[in-house]
């Protein structure tokens, strides 16, 4: 994960509230097998519209999405974090998130501030007025700066930290390499090991005996 | 005060305690690894230039997604293709062990463990899956996670975790003929709600729990996770050492007994005292099934489908409704009357030998019920070569069932194997959600034997009502 201290970028004005994560990521995409190549699936169902945002040459190269309340409700899946994150998102800024979403985006390494409503409402107006401008997001100072006008935002003390030092979960755990490598050399001998493989020898199995049916013969299923 | 069996066993896998309101680190001994939960987490890997800590720690095979017939044909359903295919080049790139289609060893990651000797008392073992919680039955703290969290554990070999809360809940009494594990565990789901568990590691105890095979204990673990909790255990004994020793992956000599030794303090001190208690007697439970569409929406056999204007309380009462339009029930039907079109025997709650052997006990010398379809689904290829070495198969040929190939078949409707809309099933897996088992299907949870008495007279029944006598154990060696 990249350390974290300020991004300027094209803001986006998403003048919509309850974006959930259906709407960020349909299902259909969540059968993929990758982690990255998702930006076609952000919005896909908005995205067919000529008129929405992201279809504006002018918000097309956005960094920093400017979205209504309750940002990120519904299921679950991490996968609506990569798609922002492979789009080019950097910062999303909403007056409300929800939490899982909220906890995924730290993790990965999205940063989520929360803005006050009528901070939200003035930076709409400057990214509409103005399409294509920048925006800078100081997480250092926890200031969001757009022309002349400056807010502030809130993020978890924990979840800053983390962004600024570019750890995730994974690298915070290595950090007790040590501890992790001396609980390992006191690890009962008994306790299993999966390689070598082990198993029993393949069973002299007389594979069919003579009955009427074959294996898997369909049998019809009644209707009602 | 003293300590829980769960307590013991975080003690026990404590790498770093966590400080100021941060997690514990837990270290991992087992880590199982299936097509649908594990592709980004390799991905994950892959691109951060990490490595499987150990290997050695860390099993795969192929179960979600995998046909039950024609196993040696490339997977039609593309999706499904693409993510065993990436599995195995997952695990061929990071050497991870993998059981494959084809394999003896082959089968749902939850038979596959403890088969192996992989799963003993006094583990911590963790799966991209719910139903990780199966393997509690030997003692072990064992608990489904998501996918960053199996990226996490590749990288790791650890978890930061925050302690659970825990849950006793003491069977007691004789379980009475005809009864199984599987009518204990969903009369538990019925008793404390499908979020009854939530927060808590459930500790079964007990005489009833204690008089049972290791098999059966396995089937009252794996639905922990339909009662809400995270993980369910039961302290080891005498059974368990006896299932575990002798398997490919059990330790020998000197190793064993030290390994019993450790197991034999495995359980909870006398003084020790849990967050919550519940009480089940086991004397008068009779076989259970579900009529709604979630598991604790469960019955005694002998009772009728209830009415909802009866539910005091709005919430059970609305999806009580809900349940009854969906599964095309009315209120006051016996349950026996209730008429079955498919009867799916298998999955990791009872797709076990004994499973098998129960079934084959009830339906041998009798006749299926005309119309009605029968799907046997081994939990693993070992257990389907085990059952064809008894000769089981050629009952469940003989009586008309189809004998298929191990997986997760129509547990989920993620392979062929599917219920068609409108199209009602008594089936030993665990979840009936809607569309569970295909779309529009309708699923009945019962245990093995009731799953065979009503594939012989039609509609959901118990080898009780079955007008012959009472048959005796399979006998076709
Ligand atoms: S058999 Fe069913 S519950 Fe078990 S792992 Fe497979 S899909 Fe999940």
């Amino acid at each position: 994960m990249d350390k974290f201290t300020t991004h300027t970028g094209i803001g986006v004005p998403l003048r919509r509230s309850n974006v959930d994560t259906d709407q960020i990521i349909p299902a259909v995409y969540l059968k993929r097998v990758t982690k990255t190549g998702f930006d076609d699936a952000l919005f896909a169902a908005w995205r067919g519209n000529e008129d929405f945002i992201l279809n504006q040459d002018a918000y097309k190269a956005g960094s920093v999405l400017v979205a209504g309340p309750d940002f990120g409700t519904g299921s679950s899946r991490e996968h609506a974090v990569w798609a922002l994150k492979d789009y080019g998102f950097r910062v999303v800024l909403a007056s409300r998130f929800a939490d899982i979403f909220r906890g995924n985006s730290g993790k990965q390494g999205l940063l989520t501030g929360v803005v006050a409503p009528e901070n939200i409402e003035q930076l709409w107006k400057l990214l509409e007025s103005e399409p294509g401008v920048e925006i800078t997001v100081s997480l250092e100072d926890r200031t969001v700066t757009c022309g002349s006008f400056t807010c502030e935002f809130e993020i978890d003390d924990y979840v800053r930290w983390r962004l600024m030092e570019g750890l995730d979960d994974i690298s915070l755990t290595l950090q007790h390499e040590d501890a992790i490598t001396a609980f390992e050399a006191k690890r009962d001998a008994w306790r299993p090991k999966t390689l070598p493989a082990k198993t029993l020898p393949p069973e002299p199995v007389e594979p069919a005996r003579p009955v009427e049916l074959t294996v898997g013969a369909q049998i019809p299923v009644r209707d009602n | 005060m003293g300590t829980t069996l769960a307590e013991k066993l975080w003690q026990d896998h404590l790498v770093v305690k966590g400080e100021d309101g941060a997690p514990d680190l837990i270290y991992i001994d087992l880590h199982m690894c299936h097509e649908v939960t594990s592709p980004q987490a390799f991905e994950g890997l892959r691109l951060a230039g990490r490595d499987v800590r150990r290997k050695d720690l860390t099993i795969a095979t192929e179960d979600h997604n995998t046909p039950t017939l024609d196993i040696d044909r490339p997977i039609a359903d593309t999706t499904s293709r693409i993510q065993v295919d990436t599995l195995r080049s997952n695990a061929r790139e990071f050497g991870v062990r993998i059981h494959s289609l084809g394999d003896a060893d082959q089968g749902v990651v939850h038979v596959v463990g403890p088969q192996l000797g992989l799963t003993m008392p006094g583990m911590t073992v963790v799966c991209g899956d719910s139903h990780t919680s199966t393997h509690g039955a030997f003692g072990s703290l064992a608990f489904g996670i998501g996918t960053s969290e199996v990226e996490h554990v590749l990288a790791t070999q650890t978890l930061p975790l925050k302690p659970f809360k825990t849950m006793a809940i003491n069977v007691n009494g004789e379980l009475p003929e005809g009864s199984t594990a599987k009518d204990i565990i969903l009369a538990i789901i019925a008793k404390i709600g499908t979020g009854g568990g939530q927060g808590y590691v459930l500790e079964y105890r007990g005489e009833a729990i204690r008089k049972l095979s290791m098999e059966a204990r396995m089937t009252i673990c794996n639905m922990s996770i339909e009662a809400g909790a995270r993980a369910g255990l039961i302290a080891p004994d005498a059974t368990t050492f006896e299932y575990v020793k002798g398997r490919p992956h059990a330790p020998e000599g000197a190793e064993w007994d030290a390994a019993v030794e450790y197991w034999s303090t495995l359980k909870t001190d006398e003084d020790a005292v849990f967050d919550e208690t519940v009480e089940l007697n086991a004397s008068d439970l009779e076989p259970f099934v579900t009529w709604g569409t979630n598991p604790g929406q469960g019955l005694p056999l002998s009772a009728s489908v209830p009415n909802p204007a009866e539910i005091a309380d709005e919430n059970d009462r609305v999806a009580a409704e809900r349940a009854l339009e969906y599964m095309g029930l009315t209120a006051g039907t016996p349950l026996k009357e209730i008429a079955i079109d498919t009867v799916f025997l298998g999955s990791c709650t009872n797709g076990r030998i004994e499973d098998l052997r129960a079934a084959a006990s009830v339906i041998q010398g009798r006749t299926k019920a005309s119309g009605l379809r029968m799907m046997v689904v081994p939990g693993s290829a070992r257990v389907r070569l085990q059952a064809e070495a008894e000769g089981l198969d050629r009952v469940f040929k003989e009586f008309g069932a189809e004998w298929r190939n191990a997986g997760c078949s129509m547990c989920l409707g993620m392979n062929p194997d599917q219920l068609r809309p409108q199209e009602r099933s008594a089936s030993t897996s665990n979840r009936n959600f809607e569309g569970r088992q295909g779309k529009g299907g309708r699923t009945h949870l019962v245990s093995p034997l009731v799953a065979a008495a009503t594939a012989v007279r039609g509609t959901l029944s118990s080898p009780a009502d079955l007008d012959d006598a009472v048959p005796a154990a399979v006998d076709a060696a």
